[in-house]
């Protein structure tokens, strides 16, 4: 019998036909209740070891080395499917990330909690179904008695999550392995999820091994904490070694990335590169607003509504029928940045880019012969406006209506009533060559890298393709092409390859150079850097930074990440479930949210510094 | 559940009463109308003009139409012009033997193809699975006539088995009856099994990635047993679709293989009236065809959010 409640001894994996290993002589030991947190990068080779000690890696990859789990003699590695599926949900658990396809679709809940129960005979088969209730009661979903006859279509994304954790600790194992359980949820069901895995793997006196690469999440749940870089264990130590002071190159980028609050000299995120600059996350500081010191008008800066002439590269200068009228032009030439302006009352008063107006947008349910069915209020009444130049963060839970909103400013949904105004063009009653001018002026960056960029596209047409719907020939779009390529940091060599040649920061690069190479006035960006790791997001939110600078964007930031429109947008708007509920000044609204909402959002969203200081 | 299947309903409807307009139409446009078929091309236009009063062929089309459509929906669809017979007695008999056939091939093939793909799916890198996609790939090549011709030259004219063609009813002898019917059913369902084999195969597939079935293993379950707990249910979703496009296939290639058996099936009736000119009883068969084909749809439209909560809700 292992003294450690599991034990990994150099744990080597290579794919079948590869000579090189994806994971190198991994080693690791969980005490029995201890919480330790497995962090990296995707590709870093944290979930290929959870699957291992679970015995669910796939058959293509083969396994060496030895693993343990107390309650059982011998090495996992080498026991069959039958041991495995024995030990599975009776000693080790697992809760995976993605909640909205973890349960069987056709089958109640209610049974698929009784299914592990029967499995391992731990209920005598008549008290199944008192065992289903208390088990969704433990794990706190509402009215866990009718709950039970849901099918999973009929949760929501965090009570899913919330069945997944019932069925793990269903027989209350000894070890529960969570694989990135809370990066698909809100962020406020993120902090009751957290609270409640704590909650429950206390109740049953399990370990736990967290996978994640949300440091800030890691620090709140575990005590200890291993790295994980490229196959390999890079450090390991506790929660406050690991964050005040890391050993390793690797880990220093990875805190350093994924600190939003501290900055540069330039005033950008620092990056794996630029990781050597940080000090270290600002424990216990209770403001934050003076620390770049920006000046005191900062507030100010999205009422203004002159276009800064695009500095730098050179501007094909469209006419003005092709573009979208600003409401100011004369202002000349202006530095490269936006936040360097101090603009006149006068210019101030002029009117905005964008302006939404009293905009709903309705789903009608149809039922036979037009019956009307329930109704769903996406937006209820939306009134703001952006001025030229403005960063404006959008963010809100899922289903808060971020996204209806969106597809409304771009022109690919109309409102059931209200008026939205893009520049000259009335978007709301445009025809489709005003919608094909808005366009070239506002486009989007999607959040999903991978499935957004056409797979059988090189990236030259990916990106040229924008210019062939503005009618631009094709010696101009090659150079322009090559132009913006360039501008998001990729090789020319790019052109000629397919998305799948690329990682996830590199499409959204290749997503960025597409939604630019028209040169709009205004940049959408939906949730662009959800899908990507911490080290990852911070280069490409300093490239949306340099490029925002650099073309004079109006941007406008959708994100459920209350750190990341902190640190890009001087403005900010809080929806919920179709309504504004807060806006104003970015830095106004953090340190002094007038709405309990606002302040649950900011609350729940999980920070380096707070985690520590806890 | 209960609008979606009335909508449905509607929609099946209304689909039937388009397509007897098209097959209406199509009949009455055709240059030469009955009368002339029946009288040859030496009649004089009096005695054309004269028969088609007697047919009633001189109406205004909607009023036949309509006529028509009354009839068949009281079960009368006509008499016919050539053989001045009763054609619903004849389409009542022939849809008998040719649904037994359908159904019969039809239930061949899932027997077939489910275990088959099910255990292509699990096999897929070993020999046996790599086999089972070979062969099924090859099936799907051959035209059903030839393999009736084949079975016929196997096991009957060689072994001597089975009969190579005929039709017995089943009260007439339930073992002369299946005796029949074993050729036609296999030359029917063995391309289908074939073509339905890759599909449940590649059903499989998908779902053996679903999540819920790593989830399934996690619980405890091997990874056999998982398929059998959560995914077969799962990959018949889209298998109960294509067996439903496969249905109607059938019933066209029924057509060709009640032919080479000497079947008195629908198919056999269709070409009969065609080659006779037999315009009433060839628009009272394709009607039936389209109906059974509508019906087919609609079982499997049923079908589907019975096994799927999710478009059940959303119906």
């Amino acid at each position: 019998m292992p003294e450690n409640l599991l034990e990994v001894r150099d744990l080597t994996i290579t794919p079948a036909g590869a000579d090189a290993p994806v994971l190198h002589d991994v080693s690791l030991s969980l005490a029995p209740g201890e919480r330790v947190g497995l962090i990296g990068e995707s590709g870093s080779g944290k979930s290929l070891t959870a699957q291992s000690v679970m015995g669910l890696l796939p058959e293509e990859l083969h396994a060496r080395g030895q693993v343990r789990l107390q309650g059982h003699s011998g090495n996992l590695l080498e026991a069959n499917e039958k041991t495995l599926a024995g030990l599975r949900s009776d000693i080790v658990s697992m809760v995976f990330q993605e909640p909205m396809s973890a349960l069987n679709p056709l089958m109640r809940i209610g049974d698929q909690i009784a299914e592990v129960l029967r499995l391992h005979g731990k209920a005598p088969r008549g008290q199944i179904p008192t065992r289903v209730r208390e088990l969704l009661r433990d794990v706190h979903m509402p009215d866990p008695d009718s709950a039970r006859f849901a099918y999973p279509h009929q949760l929501s994304g965090g009570q899913r999550q919330r069945v997944m954790l019932a069925i793990a600790l269903a027989n209350s194992p000894r070890l529960l392995i969570c694989d990135e359980p809370t990066t698909a949820l809100d962020v406020t069901v993120q902090k009751h999820m957290l609270d409640l895995i704590a909650e429950r793997v206390s109740a049953v006196e399990a370990g736990l091994l967290f996978i994640t690469h949300d440091l800030a999440v890691v620090a709140g749940v575990c005590d200890r904490v291993i790295v994980m870089y490229r196959g390999r264990i890079v450090e390991t130590g506790s929660v406050d070694e690991i964050f005040t002071a890391p050993k390793h190159e690797y880990t220093r980028g990875l805190l350093a990335s994924s600190d939003l609050e501290a900055t540069d000299d330039r005033g950008r995120l620092f990056t794996l590169k630029t990781a050597l600059a940080y000090s270290g996350p600002q424990i216990g500081e209770a403001e934050t607003t003076a620390d770049v010191g920006e000046p005191e008008d900062l507030r100010d800066e999205p009422q203004t509504s002159t276009r800064p002439e695009h500095t730098g590269t050179s501007v094909a200068e469209s006419t003005d029928e092709d573009s979208v009228r600003t409401a100011s032009a004369g202002d000349g030439v202006r530095g490269a940045s936006v936040r360097d302006d101090h603009r006149t009352p006068s210019v101030r008063e002029s009117a905005p880019l964008i302006e939404v107006s009293d905009v709903t947008r309705i789903f009608r349910g149809r039922g036979l012969f037009g019956r009307r069915r329930s109704d769903v209020t996406a937006l209820g009444g939306i009134d703001f406006s952006v001025a030229a130049g403005a960063r404006l963060g959008i963010v809100g839970e899922s289903g808060s209506g971020k996204s209806t909103l969106l597809n409304i400013l771009s022109g690919l949904d109309r409102p059931t009533t209200g008026h939205v105004r893009v520049g000259d063009i009335r978007v709301e009653a445009a025809s489709s060559q005003a919608l094909r001018r808005l366009r070239e002026n506002l486009q989007i960056v999607f959040q999903d890298p991978f499935a957004s960029l056409d797979p059988r596209m090189r990236i030259a047409d990916i990106v040229a393709e924008p210019l062939i719907a503005a009618g631009v020939d094709k010696d101009e779009r090659a150079a322009r092409v090559e132009e913006m390529i360039a501008a998001v940091d990729l090789d020319a060599d790019s052109l000629r390859r397919y998305p799948h040649q690329f990682s996830g920061g590199q499409r959204q690069r290749i997503s960025i150079a597409r939604a630019l190479v028209t040169r709009p006035q205004i940049l959408v960006a939906d949730e662009p850097v959800s899908a990507l790791d911490v080290s990852v997001r911070a280069q490409v939110l300093n490239l949306l930074t340099d490029l925002v600078d650099e073309y004079a964007l109006t941007l406008l930031f959708v994100s459920h990440d209350l750190g990341v429109v902190k640190h890009l947008c001087s403005e900010v708007i809080v929806m919920r479930a179709g309504q504004i509920v807060e806006s104003g000044a970015t830095e106004d609204i953090y340190a002094n949210p007038q709405e309990e909402y606002t302040r649950r959002l900011i609350a729940a969203t999980p920070s380096l510094a707070e985690a520590l200081a806890g | 559940m209960l609008t979606y299947a009335i909508n449905r309903a509607i929609q099946f409807a209304l689909s039937l009463v388009v397509a007897s307009v098209v097959i209406f139409a199509l009949m009455s446009l055709l240059p030469g109308n009955a009368a002339q078929v029946a009288l040859g091309t030496n009649a004089t236009p009096e005695a054309v003009a004269s028969l088609e009063a007697q047919y009633g062929l001189d109406r205004p089309p909607l009023i036949r139409y309509f006529d028509w459509m009354g009839g068949m929906l009281t079960g009368d669809f006509g008499t016919s012009y050539v053989t001045g017979a009763e054609i619903t007695p004849v389409i009542v008999d022939s849809v008998q033997v040719t649904a037994i056939l359908v159904i019969a091939a039809i239930a061949v093939s899932i027997v077939i193809a489910v275990p088959l793909g099910t255990f292509a799916a699990l096999e897929q890198r070993n020999w046996i699975g790599v086999t089972i996609s070979a062969i099924s790939q090859v099936g799907i090549a051959i035209p059903n006539f030839l393999a009736a011709i084949i079975l016929v030259i196997i096991f009957s004219l060689t072994l001597g088995w089975f009969p190579s063609q005929g039709w017995m009813a089943p009260i007439e002898g339930l073992g002369g009856f299946l005796l029949r019917l074993v050729l036609p059913v296999v030359s029917l369902a063995l391309v289908q099994a074939a073509i339905l084999t890759r599909y449940v195969r590649s059903a499989v597939l998908d779902v053996m990635r679903e999540d819920y079935i790593r989830t399934a293993r996690a619980k405890g379950l091997t990874k056999t047993k998982a398929l059998f707990a959560h995914g077969l249910r799962n990959a018949a979703i889209p298998v109960i679709t294509v067996a439903g496009v496969q249905l109607a296939t059938l019933l066209v290639g029924a057509v060709i293989i009640e032919q080479i058996f000497v079947l008195p099936g629908i198919g056999s009736e269709l070409v009969r009236a065609v080659a006779n000119r037999d315009l009433v009883a060839v628009q009272g068969i394709v009607m039936v065809l389209v109906l059974l084909v509508l019906i087919i749809n609609l079982i499997v439209d049923i079908l589907v959010p019975i096994v799927d909560p999710r478009i059940r809700n959303a119906a």
